[in-house]
């Protein structure tokens, strides 16, 4: 199995900047749509690239959407980012009707996700995108691990998806370990690493954090696997069962309300095909706050330390 | 087509939305009424389609924003050969493609957009239409809207961005009968001063009857011919116009009539033409 290391911190945003270029020279029909933050989304580098296939519509989400929408009507391919708390909650019944309920190939950009935007608070932090956006027909929801990941991750939604489809990415400069060799195949869990004592099925910039943990529980003699879940929906339901079964017991990590998160989906899973022992790390049904990312993941149970004692405690319940 | 002929196709297209939902037993009767008109001058005068190839790619587009009048527009589209006039009994029955609003899902022919949740539609045209600027194509996108809708600040968001970029393809409707569900306009929301309120937003306004086909026919052709500006005509309609018993009623916004009265009703009709 591949021992991933961090290849240099970088910020998830500008994969996601570099994947709508990439895809965006390839497709003439890539048309992007700026709501005031095009550089804090990473999209600034399709604007100087492409200035004639860059329109800014302002501080209004909810027209974004729509105007998604009669772009995708007239067979272009929408792209639409800003931070996820305006991108997939003040626009929700948008998306709902004039995106999922007309199934448009149209792809939006949730960034800021997560405790980790730092000094900017609650307001600004992302906890229950996933939450809200997983229970619309036609969505397809991906969270990508890192930088490298999100750049493929939105690859992959313009040039295979014909659907709607909210990418979900951090704001942090955070390990960019992913090869860029490695095929994004939306709807796969990606195994990262091996073991049978138990699995710890995450999600986003937290993947780094478990890998870590793993590496730590793997030196006290216990074998974790580690679940990259990129794909929030559809699931890869049969690599959860799986784990299920082999392994026992199940450990969701997410930075998200868990609540309609990923221990929501994975317990819908596990519950209806092999319960399991399971423990959840994530947002606990509260807001995020002001202070350094690094502070906030600590307070809020979000590292490698927190996973590896969650680990053991479940591991723990699993054996007795 | 001369305003006489329009006239009579109008009036079978109000006899077919009263047929439509006195079998479906709910439904929107008010407002589908009052837009007769304007449905009959758009599909039978100012269009440029082709029923019989739905998805002809050089077509006007039609935006209905306001999804709740859609007997208006399966009416319209059943009379103009989109589909059989027969269909327009099924309109909100399990298994129809003509849902209570009208849907993509159902495919069916001239439903350009799913729409119902109000105060998205403009949003859509105007993608449409930048489609259309990127395109280089000359097709015109027609937005109906209801007086009611432009209470939904995203309505606005639309607005200002259509004139932004210039948008004189972009043609919004606006129904302007004065009724919504809890009442009169200016009682639940004021909207006046709307003229005001649209050209502060950069669009070129145009006032007319939206049940005069003189005026009707006039206040398309200013629209067409715009230069640079969007363009909106509020066009001024009575709720339930053809049926005098019920005209101006705005309890008759969310209703569908019985059997009986959709035969007074379809009476009514056909007594004016005498």
């Amino acid at each position: 199995m591949t021992h991933y290391i961090n290849k240099g911190n970088k910020a998830p945003k500008t994969g996601f900047g570099e994947g709508v270029l990439e895809a965006g020279w390839r497709n003439d029909n890539v048309i992007v749509l700026g709501a005031d933050i095009t550089t804090s989304v990473g999209l600034n580098l399709f604007k100087e690239t492409y200035p004639q296939r860059f329109f800014s519509f302002g501080i209004a989400e909810q027209n974004c959407i729509g105007v998604a929408a009669g772009l995708a009507l007239s067979d272009k391919i929408p792209v639409f980012s800003t931070y996820g708390v305006f991108a997939a909650l003040r626009t929700t019944d948008q998306i709902r009707v004039s995106l999922c309920y007309n199934n448009l190939h149209s792809v939006i950009g949730g960034a800021h996700a997560g405790v980790s935007v730092g000094p900017d608070g609650a307001t600004h932090q992302a906890l229950e995108d996933i939450a809200v956006l997983r229970s619309l027909p036609n969505i397809t929801i991906l969270s990508p691990c890192d930088a490298t990941q999100t750049k493929f991750a939105v690859i992959a939604a313009i040039e295979q998806l014909n659907s709607p489809v909210y990418i979900r990415f951090g704001r942090e400069a955070v390990p960019d370990f992913t090869l860029e060799t490695t095929k994004f195949d939306i709807g796969k869990a990606q195994e990262l690493h091996s073991g049978n004592d138990l699995c710890i099925v995450a999600t986003g910039n937290m993947v780094w954090e478990a890998l870590q943990s793993a590496h730590q529980l793997k030196e006290n003699g216990i074998n974790a696997r580690v679940l990259n879940i990129h794909t929030l929906k559809p699931l890869d339901e049969k690599a959860i069962i799986k784990a299920a079964v082999q392994t026992g017991a199940i450990l969701t990590v997410e930075e998200h309300q868990v609540f309609g998160g990923l221990g929501s989906i994975i317990a819908e899973i596990v519950v209806q095909h092999h319960p399991v022992p399971m423990e959840f790390i994530g947002v606990m049904d509260c807001f995020g706050e002001s202070g350094q990312p690094s502070e906030l993941m600590q307070k809020y149970g979000l590292t490698s330390k927190h996973i590896e004692e969650k680990a053991i405690h479940l591991l723990k319940r699993k054996l007795t | 087509m001369t305003p006489s002929q329009l006239r009579i196709i109008a009036d079978n297209i109000r006899i077919d939305i009263i047929k439509s939902l006195a079998a479906a037993g709910s439904g929107h009767l008010g407002g589908s009424l009052g837009l007769a008109d304007v449905f009959t001058q758009l599909y039978f005068q100012t269009l440029k389609h082709r029923p019989a190839e739905p998805n002809w790619s050089d077509r006007d587009r039609v935006i209905l924003s306001i999804g709740h009048v859609a007997p208006v527009l399966y009416a319209t589209l059943a009379h103009s050969l989109y589909f059989p006039i027969e269909e327009l009994l099924t309109l909100r029955k399990l298994n129809s493609r003509l849902q209570g609003h009208p849907s993509r899902e159902t495919a069916l022919p001239g439903v350009e957009v799913s729409s119902g949740s109000l105060g998205q539609g403009l949003s859509v045209a105007v993608g449409m239409t930048l489609a259309a600027q990127i395109d280089k194509m000359d097709y015109r996108i027609f937005c109906i809207m209801g007086d009611g809708e432009l209470q939904e600040g995203s309505c606005w968001e639309a607005a200002m961005s259509a004139s932004h970029y210039n948008m004189k393809q972009l043609i919004a409707i606006v129904d302007r009968n004065y009724c919504q569900i809890d009442g009169n306009t200016n009682d639940v929301m004021e909207l006046e001063p709307l003229i005001d309120k649209w050209k502060a937003f950069g669009w070129n306004v145009i006032q007319c009857n939206g049940n005069d086909f003189d005026e009707l026919g006039m206040a398309f052709t200013k629209a067409i011919s715009s230069i640079k500006k969007p363009n909106v005509i509020i066009a001024n309609t009575i709720m339930g116009k053809g049926v005098k018993s019920i005209e101006g009623n705005y309890h008759w916004h969310g209703k569908a009539p019985t059997l009986l009265e959709a035969d007074n009703f379809i009476r009514q009709i056909l007594s004016s033409q005498l």
